[in-house]
């Protein structure tokens, strides 16, 4: 590229294109109070709409009385599995492939399922009427452990309990919902059996909860002047909503309306459909008049899309100076009542199998079997693109319980099994073709960023200092160096209920040279109105202040598939570069036509286009886009508008290395971060100050992760982590400040080079604060603990290891 | 149930209206007044999303009884900004990229407003610990907090020019 001149930089930075630190045009609204959530949407005679929900694990459904909640006033409706059967909407189908009861049907599988709608004047009136609905339960046997459930004679699934095969394959118990591989088995087992040194762990990555500020919910309208059905909620894909909420109703989809307001953190829990949209929907149809359905907090962390919940048992081997050989992986997966697993309908273990990470292993198989459990359903990405957290997470503890075994330095180990940078395009033996990468760059950054021979030396004296007597603290040193696959995906083999996961960008510039976009994804805080605009302001020479940016209404935007599992610059963020791209193709005509000159002779010059050889000669694009609406150009159509739908070739594979230091009281098992430095190399940075911000908030989830965050049930299948009380979400005194650092390897086959960077930081964040709490315990023989690692469990691990002697 | 009257400043505007002795305040404001920057993020008041001002003190709206707070001055989100534009705490939260989905950000900033009235000149730790009864998914609260001391100085910087 040539060198711009200090008129073109002048030019290039009023646009606030890609790579500045543009700030966010969303902040004047909601620094205001003046964004628009879903619970914050009043029409006129509004209903609202609340559950009874099963107290208990496993029951069957006797009977239901709803007379005496029918009396409270102001009481519109009780709905229960029966009035919806006749409208075939008592189950739904799920992401997975398996279906869902919408309202209990015979019997209630997990604690907090739903068990009848109740549907009353405001929302006092329906929680009065909750109380008064008499359900009569008989208790079964209750089933919280996967590997139990595949034992156990008590059938959880009596609608499928005869098929001996699923959506994805055949099923070899009743509790059993599909067995998944990926890889050579063969040459695995061969590279691990003939090996110098095999090591062998399970690695347990806990159920745990997406948890947004705002809970999930809607307000559904049904017009029946007009046979218009509007449905605002928390949709992370609003047009796939749209779209099975036709196929479900019968009512043609020109005649829904979906719309997904401003959505108040989403992290993976809004990507589903859950009972109480179905709910209000129906009630909405019923009653003639709008229902408001939203979840309060127990609601949400009860029923609604948990995480993870992956038991890995591993095996990795390697010659005995570290070369990886194979690696050899079982999940049993704990996906609860239903399978409501979000992922791309062709992997039901998500993208599990990016499980050789950052390293070129020859030899790899996983085998992932799913369980049916009295738990939740869900198995959603938690800031995650499908299973890559597990993923990660599993890598990243085998790599270093194999340090353990060869009694080697991590780090070194990590770099002698790293793709090396002319490897790239990267055939994994798991079957993933990595864009780019450079590994031992950021790696070799970010141990020099934290001194870390420094830290090994203060280490290793913190230990000597220890067993003398003189502190009862140690030091623990975190290291991940992790590769992610986001962008999903190219649609030859990632769908979402049969629509491609393709995504898309239209545009309209208006005759004074501003424009607006509309794209087929939705922010939930992700700054999509500020960063999108900077794309197509690099691309088109239109000031990002003079670009509006909208999403989430299926009657105006291009379709798509919505923004989870970092994909909306993968994809949507393509479409929009790509749009842009043939907006400036027809601009070019224009230009040519105004300046009299042929078309080649013009040439882009950061806002304008100018003739070449003589850059005094131009049109900006301010004129050539009043020119598209006011001239009679031969052979063009007037006006300046295009619209791209992106099918990615690939996905992307941003990378990054991080590294928690942590104190950690062997005597109270409180931990301390005393230093979190993450590299992140997510492809072209579109707006540094975004991309910290976003790795400021995955790192510290995965920090609530690793550190406390749990969704557990004790035996009888009663959550006990129902409230924010006992969920862990850390406040700003638990949290540290990060350093935040990167590299640039752009994805050769996206338009802009961008890959993505949402997730980096949860699915590198966990085994950092992992590994650190197992490193400060390693000289005294820990090997594997499983997480979340809260004052507890730590101080368990020192007390198991005789550190309280 | 019967009603009470109940007699409420907002954004030093009056309101006078009926309620149930059990309608909590967070329902009043966001329900009968349309004022819905205070948002409902979990009900046990651990998040902080519904926090206000009220009679000078950060509550949180949704574990207060609108009849505990008859008579009382409450200053919401919508209190902020004036005539000349954003509050400071407003225009700091944007600079330096405290908010991300914005839901926590009114709570946020109502909160942040009364600790820098009891404490106007805090470290970063007062900062961490007086912020600590408002959860943000999103930010870290690398950010937040950035905005905080900034805005800190600026109002400081702002008075010592006034005086």
């Amino acid at each position: 590229m040539k060198d711009l001149t200090e008129d073109q930089i002048e030019r290039a930075a009023k646009l606030k294109g890609m790579g500045t630190s543009r700030k966010r045009v969303e902040d004047v609204r909601f620094t205001q109070g003046k964004g628009n959530y879903v619970d914050d949407i009043k029409l006129d005679g509004m209903l609202f709409g609340d559950f009874v929900r099963s107290p208990y694990a496993h029951a069957r459904v006797k009977s239901i009385n709803i007379e005496e909640a029918m009396k409270v006033p102001g009481v519109v409706a009780v709905l229960t599995a029966k009035d919806l059967e006749p409208l075939s909407l008592h189950w739904m189908p799920t992401l997975a492939g398996d279906k869902q009861m919408v309202l209990a049907d015979g019997k209630v599988l997990f604690q907090g399922q739903e068990v009848a709608f109740v549907v009353a004047s405001d929302r006092y009136a329906a929680a009065d009427a909750v109380e008064l609905v008499e359900v009569d339960y008989e208790e079964l046997p209750v089933i919280v452990n996967p590997f139990e459930a595949l034992k156990s004679d008590v059938v959880l699934r009596e609608d499928i309990k005869d098929e001996t095969s699923g959506a994805h394959g055949p099923r070899n118990h009743h509790n059993h919902i599909f067995t998944w591989t990926e890889g050579n088995e063969a040459a695995t087992e061969q590279a691990i059996d003939s090996a110098e040194v095999v090591a062998e762990e399970m690695v347990y990555y806990h159920r745990t909860h997406p948890c947004p500020l705002e809970t999930c919910g809607t307000v559904a309208s049904m017009d029946k002047v007009t046979g218009k059905l509007t449905v605002w909620g928390t949709f992370q894909a609003p047009h796939v909503v749209r779209t099975v909420a036709s196929l479900l109703s019968g009512i043609e989809e020109h005649n829904i309306r979906v719309i997904s307001p401003d959505i108040g953190g989403g992290f993976g829990n809004k990507v589903g459909v859950y009972p109480g949209y179905i709910c209000a929907i129906v009630a909405s149809i019923v009653t003639g008049k709008p229902v408001k359905w939203i979840e309060d907090r127990m609601d949400n962390l009860m029923a609604t899309a948990f995480a993870r919940d992956y038991w890995m048992k591993g095996r990795i081997s390697a010659t005995k100076d570290g070369k990886i050989t194979g690696l050899h992986c079982h999940v049993t997966a704990d996906h609860g009542a239903f399978d409501a697993c979000a992922d791309p309908t062709k992997f039901p273990a998500g993208f599990f199998h990016i499980c050789t990470g950052s390293y070129d292993i020859p030899a790899a198989f996983v085998k992932v079997d799913g369980v049916y459990t009295n738990k939740a359903p869900g198995g959603v990405a938690y800031r995650c693109s499908f299973r890559v957290t597990e993923a990660a997470y599993f890598i990243e503890r085998m790599i270093e319980v194999l340090a353990i075994e060869l009694n080697m330095d991590a780090a070194e180990l990590r770099r002698i099994n790293f793709i090396r940078a002319d490897q790239f395009p990267y055939q994994s033996a798991l079957g993933w073709e990595y864009d780019s990468g450079d590994y031992h760059t950021a790696w070799d950054k970010a141990l020099k960023a934290v001194d870390y021979e420094g830290l090994r030396k203060e280490q290793a004296q913190r230990i000597e200092d220890f067993k003398a007597g003189k502190t009862r603290k140690l030091l623990g040193i975190g290291l991940t160096h992790f590769t992610e696959i986001v962008g999903a995906g190219p649609v030859k083999n990632c769908d979402i209920l049969g629509m491609g996961m393709f995504d898309s960008c239209e545009i309209r510039i208006h005759p004074t040279g501003s424009a607006i976009a509309r794209l087929g994804t939705i922010s939930q805080g992700q700054a999509h109105a500020t960063t999108f605009a900077q794309i197509l302001a690099t691309e088109t020479g239109i000031p990002a202040d003079s670009i509006t940016i909208e999403e989430g209404d299926t009657d105006t935007a291009p379709y798509g598939l919505g923004t989870y599992g970092s994909r909306s610059t993968p994809v949507a963020g393509a479409a929009t570069a790509l749009a842009g791209r043939k907006i400036r193709a027809k601009a070019q005509m224009i230009a040519a036509y105004l300046l009299e000159v042929h078309d080649d002779d013009v040439e882009w010059d950061v806002d304008r286009f100018s003739v070449k050889g003589a850059p005094e000669r131009f049109k900006t694009m301010k004129e050539i886009a009043y020119a598209a609406y006011n001239q009679a150009i031969p052979g063009l159509e007037p006006g300046l508008e295009a619209v791209s739908y992106y099918d990615p070739p690939n996905m992307t594979y941003p990378f990054g290395a991080y590294i928690c230091v942590m104190e950690v009281d062997v005597d109270t098992g409180q931990w301390d971060i005393r230093q979190f430095y993450a590299l992140d190399d997510c492809g072209t940075r579109i707006n540094p100050m975004v991309i910290d911000g976003q790795v400021h908030g995955g790192v510290t989830e995965a920090l609530a992760i690793a550190m406390g965050q749990e969704i557990a049930y004790d035996d009888m299948g009663n959550v006990k982590t129902g409230t924010l009380m006992d969920f862990f979400l850390p406040t700003a005194w638990e949290v540290p400040n990060y350093t935040t650092d990167h590299t640039v390897t752009p994805s050769p086959h996206h338009p802009i080079g961008a890959k993505g960077v949402g997730e980096s930081p949860n699915v590198g964040g966990v085994p950092a604060f992992s590994n650190a709490v197992h490193d400060a315990f390693r000289a005294f023989g820990l090997r594997q603990s499983h997480m979340p690692h809260d004052h507890w469990r730590i101080w368990k691990i020192a007390s198991d290891l005789g550190l309280h002697a | 149930m019967s009603k009470m009257h109940i007699k409420l400043t907002v954004n030093g505007q009056e309101h006078e209206m009926l309620a149930e002795p059990r309608e909590l305040l967070i329902h009043t404001l966001r329900e009968r007044l349309n004022i819905t920057g205070p948002h409902i993020g979990c009900e046990t008041s651990h998040c902080g999303a519904c926090t206000v001002d009220l009679n000078g003190k950060s509550v949180k709206a949704c574990t207060v009884f609108a009849a505990q707070a008859n008579g009382a001055e409450i200053k919401t989100i919508e209190g902020f900004a004036g005539p000349d534009g954003l509050h400071v705490l407003q225009d700091k939260f944007r600079e330096h990229h405290g908010l991300q989905c914005g839901f926590c950000t009114p709570g946020m900033i109502t909160r942040a407003y009364r600790l820098l009235q009891e404490n106007p000149n805090p470290t970063e730790e007062e900062v961490r610990f007086g912020m600590a009864g408002n959860l943000c998914r999103c930010t870290g609260y690398q950010n937040i907090v950035k905005s905080i001391m900034a805005a800190a100085a600026e109002m400081n910087t702002a008075k010592e020019a006034a005086e």
